[in-house]
C-alpha cells in the first residue's frame, strides 16, 4: 500500500493551518510529524483518518485494498482514549473487539501490560494506564495503517518500551505508522515531516 | 457489531443510571405534584389523566435525550465508530434503540399503571399501554435527531426540546386518540401510530447520522 499526499492544505476556523504538504508512505515505513503546538499535526492526522476534509489538494491510496477507504483500514489513536469509565478494562476491549471485528482480548491486554487490571473499572486507572487501554486497540484489531497522535503522552518508561515494541512489530509486518509527536519515541522514523507553526 | 454496541450501551445505562434515573424521577415527581396543583376533584383528574401521562412521557424522554451521543462524542468513541466499516446510520440506530430499551420503553410500560395517581379509568390502562409502547419507539428515534444536532453544545437539553417537540406533535395527537377514543377511532389511530414509528425507524437514523457527520468533519 502507498499513501500519497499531494499539495494538502488544511483550514480550521478560517485559519490556514498548513498548506502545500507533500509526502508518501509505503509498506513498512514510519512517518513522523514534528512541529510546535498548533502546527497542524493533529489536523493532518484527522485528515488522514477522514475526520475532516482538506481545503485543497488530495490524498491518494494505491495498491491497498481498493474497496476500503483509508479510514477503514486505519487505527486512529487520538488524545482521547475512547474508553468508558463505568466499564472494566476487559469490557471496553471486548466492545471494541466486537465492534471493529477483532478476536480474543488477552493478547492485547498482555501487549500493553494490563492483564492484572483487566477487571478494574477504567475510572480507577491512572492517566497512563487509561492511555494504555486506548493503545490496546492497536494490538486488538489488525489494521494496516496506524495514525497515532502523541501516543507516548502519559506513559512511563516501561510502557513506552511496550509501545515501541508494538510499533516495531507492526513495521516488520509491513504495516504503516504515521505519528505526530513532539517528544522522541525511541524509534527512528523512516521519514520526518516538520510542520512549521504560524502564530 | 451492532449487537456489541447495543449491549454496551445497555450495560452503561444500567451501571451509570444517570439519564434513566433522572427521567423516571422526573416522571414520578410530575405525577405526584399534578394532583396537588389541579386539586382533588377526581372527575377533572380522570379527564386530564391520559393527556398528562403522554406529555410527561414526552418530556421525560427529552430530558434524557442529550446523553445519547454526548459521552461517545466526548471520549472519542464516536470518531472511531465513523471509521468502522459499519455505516454510521446503523450506529445511530443501535444507540437510539438502546435509549428506547433503557429509558422510553420502561417509562411507557410504567406510565399507564402510575396513572392510578391521577385516577385514570381502569379500562383506559390497556389501550394507553399499547399506544405508549408504540409511540415510545418514535419518541426515542426522534430524540436521537435532536441529540445529534446539539452534540457540541453543553446543556443542549433546552435546544433539543425546541427542535424536537414539533416533531412529537403527531405522536401526541395519535397517541391520545389511540388511548382515549371510541373503539372505531382506536384501531386507525394505532395504525397511524405504528406508521409513525416505522417511518422514524427509517428516517431518523438517516437524519441523525447526517447531523453527526456534519459535526465531526
Amino acid at each position: 500500500m502507498r499513501i500519497t499526499a499531494e499539495n494538502l492544505s488544511c483550514e480550521r476556523g478560517g485559519r490556514l493551518v498548513f498548506s502545500n504538504l507533500n509526502f508518501t508512505v509505503s509498506d513498512g515505513e514510519f512517518l513522523q510529524f514534528t512541529g510546535p503546538n498548533g502546527a497542524g499535526k493533529s489536523s493532518l492526522l484527522r485528515l488522514l483518518a477522514n475526520l475532516s476534509e482538506p481545503s485543497a489538494g488530495h490524498l491518494k491510496l494505491e495498491i491497498g485494498k481498493a474497496d476500503l477507504a483509508l479510514a477503514q483500514q486505519a487505527h486512529y489513536i487520538a488524545h482521547t482514549d475512547a474508553s468508558k469509565s463505568a466499564l472494566t478494562v476487559a469490557e471496553n476491549l471486548k466492545f471494541w473487539s466486537g465492534f471493529l471485528g477483532g478476536g480474543d482480548i488477552s493478547p492485547a491486554l498482555a501487549a500493553v501490560n494490563l492483564g492484572a487490571l483487566a477487571d478494574y473499572p477504567v475510572a480507577l486507572l491512572s492517566a497512563g494506564q487509561k492511555r494504555r487501554v486506548g493503545l490496546a486497540r492497536l494490538a486488538l484489531i489488525s489494521r494496516k495503517v496506524w495514525l497515532l497522535d502523541e501516543p507516548g503522552v502519559g506513559l512511563d518508561a516501561a510502557s513506552q518500551r511496550l509501545l515501541v515494541n508494538l510499533m516495531r512489530n507492526h513495521l516488520k509486518a509491513d504495516g504503516i505508522i504515521i505519528a505526530a509527536t513532539h517528544v522522541a519515541l525511541g524509534l527512528r522514523p523512516d521519514k520526518n515531516l516538520a510542520l512549521g507553526g504560524k502564530p | 457489531m451492532l449487537w456489541s454496541l447495543l449491549a454496551r450501551d445497555l450495560t452503561l445505562a444500567a451501571r451509570q443510571g444517570g439519564g434513566v434515573g433522572t427521567a423516571v424521577g422526573f416522571f414520578l415527581t410530575v405525577l405526584v405534584l399534578l394532583p396537588i396543583g389541579i386539586g382533588p376533584d377526581q372527575f377533572t383528574l380522570q379527564r386530564l389523566a391520559p393527556g398528562i401521562l403522554w406529555i410527561t412521557l414526552l418530556l421525560s424522554v427529552l430530558l434524557s435525550a442529550d446523553r445519547i451521543f454526548q459521552q461517545d462524542y466526548e471520549d472519542g468513541s464516536l470518531e472511531i465508530m465513523t471509521m468502522a466499516s459499519l455505516p454510521l446510520e446503523l450506529v445511530v440506530l443501535a444507540k437510539t434503540l438502546a435509549h428506547w430499551l433503557s429509558t422510553s420503553l420502561p417509562l411507557a410500560i410504567a406510565a399507564p399503571f402510575l396513572g392510578v395517581l391521577l385516577n385514570l379509568k381502569t379500562q383506559t390502562i390497556w389501550p394507553l399501554l399499547v399506544a405508549m409502547m408504540l409511540g415510545s419507539v418514535a419518541l426515542s428515534l426522534i430524540a436521537g435527531i435532536g441529540a445529534s444536532l446539539t452534540l457540541d453544545l453543553r446543556r443542549g437539553g433546552l435546544l433539543i426540546s425546541i427542535l424536537v417537540l414539533p416533531l412529537y406533535v403527531p405522536v401526541l395527537v395519535f397517541g391520545i386518540s389511540a388511548s382515549t377514543g371510541t373503539p372505531d377511532i382506536i384501531a386507525p389511530s394505532l395504525l397511524i401510530l405504528s406508521a409513525i414509528a416505522l417511518a422514524s425507524l427509517v428516517l431518523a437514523p438517516l437524519a441523525a447520522a447526517a447531523a453527526l457527520r456534519a459535526y465531526l468533519k
